[in-house]
């Protein structure tokens, strides 16, 4: 998989957020502590959007062959290919979905094209103070498993294998070139040489079974990574650790929902009906790009502060009404932005209340259609429709949310 | 042996009230029979989908078909379309390995559509009749749907306003105005031709079209034989949003064979279904065509069954059950039989829709599997019927066997893979 075949849908987001993110809760020293480590791993931050790699260390980069530039802001997802096991996405994204980690062997592929097998271990790590995911670690030890297929396969199974216990050892001492660090290697081909012909089968093998020690290299990578983000973010007092330390709070969404509401590209925000003076806890990018101010500014505030002095107040007591009685809403309001050029919008604003797994009311969704922007084209679907297709897909995410109970 | 038909009367719209009358020549409904269909249109959503390309670089923003089946189905919920707010059901999942969804749904219970046709006989000629879905309210429909193979084709194109004219067979998407879920919603393929609740190549491979335009991974369509509680002899499939795995996404799964054209079949292993696994394919018409004769199979045998489509197209699940039959013989428990779980394909794949409170409160693991595994076909059952099915997927039972016996042996060398479990764990492998 080159990067050809990019398409429109690339995760590439504002670097500057990134790294900004990144540095306020680790400090600009950890990318130096975390260079020195001889692991491959990356790092990502579930609370941009498209869950993005927010770090990526040099044997990373030298096992896939790409340079810093070309990883930090992609999904994870683009080093998988046509022939990685599907059960084993599944597997990572539903850990990601549960804030839990996954060790499962995965099928990548470099900037080359040429496929590889790797151990993926992956953990959450959680912020101390809150409770929140703040970042999940991922470390991959590649792995070679060529002596483990020289007949028909069995699919991927729990319990099924048809991999001897002592092949599997005499491959991995074959190995010892393959002991998950390759920044010794002059190539970034993983492989010792007589693998070249296997190459093409490689991506045909249903699974690739990692050797105890592999899992132990594994384990061990991801402690020396977690130890480095703990000790930076002592630094920074914005503590992180392995385990959910505690609760996380009520108004701290789960990161899995705020990967999902990631999804949806429109301007939205949601507010909690259930804290005084109803705050927003969620507020998407294009609610930020349409409004122009930055989301620490805007979380935790009421809506009000987009009203300003010609904002109708009687439609302000509207929708007061409608949250009250709990019942959706369009209202046209005059809004004020924050952006450079301070200038008002008409705003099409659509309330709605949003039930999570309880059945109760959690949250309101507030939906922003810019109203110099109803174009109808023939091909898009009408502003009405798509304003709703937020609503919809808000209420699929925080309804399936509560798989994540804290 | 005769086993016993419920007589029901016959429903014809949630909204028409019980003794009124059907109206010679315009009945006031607003349907899709010929008295109100004339003018009528809807939105068309057209794609050309026949090779996608498969592999999603990210976690890929909502796509266009979502945004308009979320969208519309918004629009009826907020219309008040539905017998209930299926959001307003409380749901849970039960803790266990394989993570079953319960929900606790009284009103669907109370309010869904009746049955009216016999349980035991999986091919059943339409009725006119009885219910069907020309008869609902234009209002329930949100869109025609259609995916071209057509290499000319430019992509897709919605198309905000076609007449629903009878010459072109259209397809439609229509709200289930008795909701299991958020967004569920019902494939209705040629609504217009009338066709009888049973599996052809043209209708599974719409629906699997449908699936990878979706192409969302929790987004599955899922379909119910005529005896494995469909409850309506019109063709349909079904379909909503759950944004977490299935159960039965989660099982593993053990390698039977491939065909010529590169379907994979395996079947489900520690789950309490049996079942086959359809995957891969040269194209998603080879895949699709191989689940179609397996089912034609089925369907021809008397066997019900369900199928479910995962993974944004790319997994379907083969599923025969005889739930019907042995609740006719009064083979089942009366504990099982309290419940009132129909087992269709959600419940099936793991979702357990439940109508009263303390089923609810006491659901558990294994009272979920408990309840499958008597739906399940027994293993001599499920061997019997494979059989018939590869005969009739024109894979002779001669190579199968071979593969799985070379499993078997396989399995017999000992070998216990190690695998880091994916339940939950505090600490994990830290």
């Amino acid at each position: 998989m080159s990067l050809a075949e990019e398409s429109s849908d690339s995760v590439f987001t504002e670097k500057e957020e990134e790294e900004e993110s990144f540095n306020r809760r680790y400090t600009l020293w950890i990318k130096e502590a975390l260079d020195e480590l001889p692991h491959n791993f990356t790092i990502t931050d579930p609370f941009l959007s498209g869950h993005p790699i927010v770090f990526a260390s040099l044997g990373f980069l030298k096992m896939t062959g790409y340079s810093r530039a070309e990883v930090i802001g992609r999904n994870g997802k683009f080093f998988q290919g046509p022939k990685t096991n599907r059960r084993s996405i599944m597997e990572i994204r539903e850990a990601i979905r549960e804030e839990r980690s996954v060790q499962v062997s995965l099928l990548n592929y470099r900037k080359s094209g040429s496929p590889f097998w790797m151990l993926f271990h992956m953990i959450p790590v959680f912020g101390r103070d809150d409770g929140k995911v703040i970042n999940f670690v991922a470390v991959q030890v590649p792995i070679s498993g060529r002596d483990h297929h020289h007949r028909k396969l069995t699919s991927v199974g729990d319990d099924v294998s048809s991999l001897d216990h002592s092949e599997l050892v005499f491959g991995s001492c074959r190995r010892e070139v393959c002991f998950g660090n390759f920044v010794q290697h002059q190539d970034h081909r993983a492989l010792p040489v007589e693998c070249d012909d296997d190459e093409q089968g490689l991506e045909d093998w249903e699974y690739c079974e990692a050797s105890e020690s592999e899992k132990l290299r594994a384990a061990e990578a991801i402690n020396n990574v977690l130890s480095v983000l703990t000790r930076y973010s002592e630094l920074s007092g914005r503590l992180v650790c392995g385990k959910r330390c505690c609760l996380r709070g009520v108004d701290c969404l789960s990161s899995s929902l705020v990967i999902s509401l990631g999804r949806i590209k429109q301007s939205f925000v949601l507010t909690n009906p259930c804290i005084p003076d109803m705050p927003i806890i969620y507020a998407s990018d294009a609610f930020l790009t349409l409004t122009g101010y930055k989301r620490h500014e805007v979380l935790g505030q009421n809506c009000r502060f987009l009203s300003g002095v010609d904002t109708d107040s009687s439609v302000l007591y509207e929708m007061k009404e409608c949250i009250l009685k709990g019942q959706s809403c369009t209202v046209q309001i005059l809004n004020y932005s924050n952006r450079k050029d301070k200038s008002t919008f008409w705003n099409l604003l659509h309330i709605s209340p949003v039930r999570n797994a309880s059945g109760k009311t959690a949250y309101f969704v507030g939906v922003q259609v810019e109203a110099s922007c109803r174009n109808t084209e023939s091909k898009e679907l009408r502003p009405e429709t798509k304003q709703l297709s937020v609503v919809g897909a808000v209420r699929v995410a925080v309804r399936s949310s509560f798989m994540v109970t804290c | 042996m005769l086993l016993k038909i419920k007589r029901v009367p016959t429903v014809v719209s949630n909204y028409q009230k019980d003794d009124e009358t059907v109206e010679e020549g315009g009945c006031g409904r607003n349907c899709l029979s010929k008295c109100c269909i004339d003018g009528a249109t809807l939105p068309l959503y057209s794609c050309k989908n026949l090779n996608k390309s498969i592999g999603e670089k990210s976690e890929s923003p909502v796509k266009f078909l979502e945004s308009l089946v979320l969208g519309e189905w918004e629009d009826r919920f907020q219309r008040g379309l539905f017998r209930y707010d299926v959001t307003a059901c409380v749901t849970k999942v039960i803790p266990g390995k394989y993570g079953f969804i319960a929900q606790l749904n009284e009103g669907r219970h109370l309010k869904k559509r009746p049955t009216e046709f016999r349980v035991d006989k999986v091919l059943q000629p339409f009725d006119g009749n009885k219910f069907n879905f020309t008869k609902v309210g234009q209002e329930e429909l949100l869109f025609q749907f259609e995916a071209s193979n057509d290499d000319n084709d430019s992509g897709i194109q919605l198309f905000p306003s076609i007449p629903l004219d009878a010459d072109n067979s259209p397809s439609v998407v229509a709200i289930n105005v008795s909701p299991i879920e958020y967004g569920h919603v019902l494939l209705i393929p040629r609504v217009l031709d009338c066709l009888p609740q049973r599996i052809d190549q043209k209708s599974l491979l719409l629906a699997l079209q449908m699936a990878t335009e979706a192409a969302n991974p929790y987004f599955r369509l899922g379909y119910n034989s005529l005896g494995a509680f469909a409850t309506i002899n019109h063709l349909h499939f079904q379909a909503y949003y759950m944004a977490m795995q299935f159960p039965i996404e989660k099982a593993s799964s053990l390698k039977i064979t491939s065909t010529n054209d590169g379907v994979k079949i395996s079947k489900l292993l520690n789950y309490p279904v049996r079942g086959l696994l359809f995957e891969g394919g040269n194209s998603i018409k080879d895949l699709s065509d191989t689940v179609s004769d397996a089912s034609v199979c089925l369907q021809n045998n008397n066997i019900p069954f369900n199928i479910l489509i995962s993974d944004s197209g790319r997994q379907i699940f083969l599923l025969p059950q005889c739930y019907a039959e042995k609740q006719a013989l009064g083979e089942v428990c009366s504990e099982l039989l309290d419940t009132q779980v129909n087992p269709a394909v959600w419940e099936m794949s793991g979702h357990m829709v439940l109508k009263r409170k303390d089923d609810y409160e006491e659901a558990s693991e294994e009272k979920a599997w408990r309840l499958l595994a008597e739906v399940s076909l027994s293993e001599e059952r499920f061997k019997e019927v494979n059989t018939m099915i590869f005969e009739a997927i024109g894979l002779s039972s001669h190579e199968v066997a071979e593969e799985e016996e070379e499993e078997q042996s396989s399995m017999n060398n000992g070998f216990i893979r190690v695998h880091c479990p994916s339940v939950k764990e505090e600490e994990a492998c830290i």
